[in-house]
């Protein structure tokens, strides 16, 4: 057990933490790149804006924005500061919608995002890897091709504009499904069927189309590791032993080539994040995507900062959780 | 060579398909060195036209022909993606290379390196940088700046081709000869690698033009040169959709599914033609 | 009464890939015959067509191998069964491990790698009979392991926790699980130090001798087939060279193929050279015309060259393939 620890346990604590921290260190650095000095730049674009702001306020706000961009002492001690109210939970005020903290804002938008993230990537893993092993297991089959055919056209079109197609085809032209948002205007969330069904009918679209993507490549990558372990001795002696096919297939063929895909499941999990974030943008959804397109168009730095430092926590917790979770399913890293 | 090509003309399907997509986009990207129109003069011609023989795209609301911005969208997106693969390699090369053949110490930082930027969400980082260089952004900075973060993955393929290599019989050859170990990688090493290179390469274009038009989309590109991306930023601005003005969205986006298909479609057949365990699993026939 | 029947058996690789066909000519009509009680060697350097034999014989006919002519007929008993046009079902449920086992080669990775090792024994035990009693089941299981000198905890392990040679005697114990009235082991010594090679080794004959039935071995290794064979057929490119009782191939060889065999084997005391056959092994998409051993054949013919020899019986048991043979006899 100890050997377990250290071997599997550690590194990956490690890893988790080391990428963490480069990655909020990136955070950090990136502004202090920008050749002009943020916080003027902040504070001449909001006026310009014509918000009409008292000298107090907009003073209270150059020193939230100093504080924000943690530009005051020496850039050691910003750092500190920095690190200090990112362990609070700190992520400051958001520009765009001054005073309201950034974490609350996230806060709200998260489980739209989540929802849409977690079914789209399931879906799409367990479809996707359903299909690659069968289409390999039956290469003669003319309904497996078909899949395969699509699942391929579909793959290299970026996000957007498969998002852009689906949306004209079947929101404008066909109008199965409503054009955005995750709800009407004027209906609040609650936890009731009716709320439910809008929102699977508005959600439907923008998780389509992650998982059309996503499909493409866990079958691909699934039939060409299922073709490698049709061929491997245990698979051709549980033939040879008579067992029946969906036998085989289930836990000879499938158990082991889910493992390779499990660690393709973690490593994908930065990229999915972005799609889910693109489509959020096309559908209107109002999940983290949504407000990060808000807060370009309104120059809302913090947001766009704590969005960054956000989505940077999450995907490697969701990977280290993945990472813990491999074990229970390869006895192999298991018992050492 | 040509019989690689031949070949693949002949039984792959796909070879054709992807030619005959390619084959538009290298027409295109000609075209655009003829062009009858300045893409960056706007109000040349008659707004918002559906297409017609003269405007094979038609135009749009900024009064430009939507065929001809369309070549040199084209031409710059292609080769955006094709600095950004160029880029990478090199840096994958020099990363997976020096990883795999000294090992020891110098492997193990430079692979947590890699993992730490393969699990990085880049759309939310470049959103962040793509906002702050705004001003000074174009085409071919994000370009590069795509190339520091599209490397890792081939550098851990790179990397374990060369733990094999660095085994054989070969190196230790060159290694008793006296051969330094810069040379023995270049020399004895390289030829080896390059195939995988060249396969991930495509995919690094690929991947380039899908951040490129996601980033554009979003305004934080240059949105004065023309690009896949700025063209749907432009349609987006001017409500082309809600405006009836489709041909200007339908044209960026069927412009990006030739380009991705034919780019995707020539990775794959000429990676089952290369890879010999494919050949073997299609040989069963 | 032969257990198996094997005639004129011709069984190609067809491969078509890029506008390039080719056709490898594995196995090119072979007759012979198995019966109860015994334990057949089958001998033959690499790429001979011993596993393509071994596939034809135990139903396992895939794409691009592809059966082209003759038979091979099973007489279980009362149950008889044509393995070339049996339905697959039937093939699945009564023939596969009840009556035909197999000991893979390189039985390193025939087990599941994430199931432990008991779970493989009840799906083979599944697939042909039904698990009433399961406490009554491990307790067979666990005697039947037991008995072949495997301790009770293999069965709680995983694969990667057991050694070679403990994979390879759970391979047999599972082939065995059954009795089958044959047993193919397909070069179960090989990748094992001498040790265990002869702890498997002995566990086969025992097996055969409590249970009578018929054990196809399969190995390249002479010394093997000296130890344990009745009867040694010789496989060359895809044809019988030569087949007779051990003691004969051992002390008479006729065809100079296995004369080269017997010859290259060394002994203890023995100092002499042993020189290497001329040439290599040919190349079974495009074979040598007649006599497919007459490029390596120090005693070639004209008529090697152009005629393929007739397996013709020369003593009691004993059948070779060769010219050279024909002449004297005639």
């Amino acid at each position: 057990m100890r050997r377990f620890i250290l071997n599997y346990l550690l590194p990956r604590f490690v890893q988790y933490l080391t990428v963490i921290f480069v990655g909020i260190t990136v955070t950090f650095i990136i502004p202090r790149l920008s050749p002009t000095d943020p916080v003027a730049a902040q504070v001449s674009m909001m006026l310009a804006r014509g918000s009409a702001l008292d000298p107090q306020a907009v003073q209270s706000m150059r020193a939230a924005l100093t504080d924000l961009y943690g530009l005051s002492g020496s850039p050691l001690q910003q750092y500190f500061a920095f690190w200090g109210r990112l362990l609070r939970g700190d992520l400051g005020p958001s520009l765009g919608n001054f005073p309201t903290p950034v974490s609350q804002m996230i806060g709200q938008a998260m489980p739209y995002t989540l929802s849409l993230l977690i079914t789209a990537t399931l879906v799409s893993w367990i479809f996707g890897n359903l299909f690659g092993a069968l289409s390999s297991y039956y290469p003669k089959n003319k309904g497996l091709k078909v899949v395969e055919i699509l699942g391929q056209a579909v793959r290299p079109i970026p996000y957007y504009i498969l998002a852009l197609v689906l949306l004209v085809v079947f929101a404008f032209y066909i109008p199965i499904f409503p054009f955005s948002g995750a709800y009407p205007i004027g209906i609040h969330p609650s936890l009731s069927l009716d709320f439910a069904w809008i929102y699977v009918q508005h959600s439907f679209l923008p998780a389509a189309t992650l998982v059309l993507i996503g499909f493409g490549g866990w079958f691909i990558g699934m039939k060409s590791l299922t073709s490698n372990i049709i061929s491997e001795d245990y698979v051709v002696y549980a033939e040879t032993a008579g067992l029946k096919e969906r036998k085989i297939l289930g836990n000879y063929v499938m158990r082991n080539g889910l493992l390779p895909q499990l660690t393709g499941l973690a490593m994908s999990l930065g990229t999915v994040f972005s799609g889910a974030l693109i489509m959020e943008i096309v559908f209107g959804f109002p999940g983290i995507g949504s407000l990060t397109l808000v807060a370009v168009y309104r120059n809302d730095y913090s947001m766009i900062m704590g969005i960054a430092i956000y989505s940077i926590i999450g995907v490697a917790t969701a990977m280290l959780i993945m990472d813990l979770i491999y074990p229970l399913f390869d006895p192999r890293v298991r018992y050492q | 060579m040509f019989k690689v090509i031949r070949d693949l003309f002949r039984y792959d399907g796909r070879f054709r398909l992807a030619a005959f997509f390619l084959t538009a986009v290298t027409v295109m990207i000609i075209l655009s060195y003829v062009s009858p129109y300045d893409p960056d003069k706007s109000f040349v011609v008659a707004m918002d036209m559906p297409p017609s023989p003269e405007h094979i795209f038609g135009t749009d609301s900024r009064g430009q022909d939507v065929f001809w911005w369309m070549t040199f969208a084209m031409r710059n997106s292609f080769f955006m993606g094709v600095i950004t693969a160029a880029v990478s390699r090199v840096i994958a090369i020099l990363m997976g290379l020096s990883a795999g053949y000294r090992g020891g110490w110098l492997d193990r930082f430079l692979m947590s390196v890699t993992d730490t930027f393969v699990v990085l969400p880049l759309l939310p980082i470049l959103i962040l940088l793509g906002f702050l260089l705004r001003d000074i952004m174009n085409q071919f900075l994000l370009g590069f700046i795509l190339a520091l973060f599209g490397w890792p993955y081939d550098a851990r393929l790179i990397r374990s081709q060369v733990l094999t290599l660095r085994e054989r019989a070969f190196t230790r050859t060159a290694v008793y000869s006296g051969t330094g170990p810069f040379w023995i990688t270049i020399r004895e090493h390289l030829p080896f690698v390059m195939p995988i290179v060249l396969a991930t390469t495509i995919n690094n274009i690929l991947w380039a033009i899908g951040f490129e038009v996601t980033l554009s989309i979003l305004g934080l590109s240059d949105l004065t040169r023309p690009s896949i991306g700025t063209a749907l930023y432009w349609a987006n601005q001017h409500g082309a959709l809600v405006a009836g003005v489709w041909w200007w969205i339908a044209a960026p986006t069927l412009a990006a599914i030739v380009l991705a298909l034919g780019l995707y479609l020539l990775l794959t057949s000429v990676n089952d033609y290369i890879d010999p365990r494919t050949r073997l699993r299609l040989i069963g026939g | 009464m032969a257990l198996l029947s094997v005639n004129s058996l011709c069984a190609y690789y067809q491969t078509e890939l890029y506008g390039i066909s080719r056709t490898v000519r594995a196995v090119d009509g072979v007759t012979f015959e198995l019966y109860p009680n015994e334990i057949y060697g089958l001998a033959g350097e690499s790429s001979c067509g011993k596993t393509t034999l071994i596939k034809v014989i135990s139903g396992n006919v895939k794409p691009p191998l592809k059966v082209i002519s003759g038979s091979v007929d099973y007489q279980f008993g009362s149950y008889a069964v044509d393995m070339l046009h049996v339905p697959k079902e039937d093939l699945r449920r009564n023939v596969r491990w009840k009556e035909i086992s197999y000991v893979m080669q390189g039985s390193m990775s025939v087990l599941n790698p994430v199931r432990k090792v008991i779970k493989t024994f009840e799906d083979i035990v599944e697939t042909h009979d039904q698990i009433t009693n399961r406490r009554e089941f491990l307790e067979q299981v666990t005697a039947h392991i037991n008995r072949l000198g495997l301790p009770t905890e293999v069965l709680s392990s995983y694969p990667h926790q057991l050694s070679g040679g403990m994979k390879q005697r759970v391979a047999i114990a599972l082939a065995t699980l059954f009795q089958p009235s044959l047993i193919i082991a397909d070069e179960p010594t090989t990748a094992l130090d001498v040790v265990v090679q002869r702890g498997v080794l002995q566990m086969i004959k025992d097996i055969q001798g409590a249970s009578n039935n018929t054990v196809l071995l399969v190995t390249h290794d002479m010394a093997v087939h000296a130890n344990v064979a009745d009867r040694v057929m010789i496989m060359y490119a895809g044809r019988i060279a030569e087949e007779a009782p051990t003691e004969t191939i051992f002390n008479a060889p006729l065809h100079p193929y296995t004369q080269h065999l017997i010859g290259s084997l060394p002994m203890i005391g023995e100092r002499s050279n042993k020189a290497a056959l001329k040439g290599t092994p040919p190349n079974l998409a495009n074979p040598p015309s007649g006599c497919r051993f007459h490029p390596r054949c120090p005693y070639a013919m004209e008529v090697c060259q152009t005629t393929v020899p007739d397996l013709v019986l020369v003593k009691q048991r004993h059948r070779v393939a060769c010219h050279l043979i024909k002449e004297a006899s005639a």
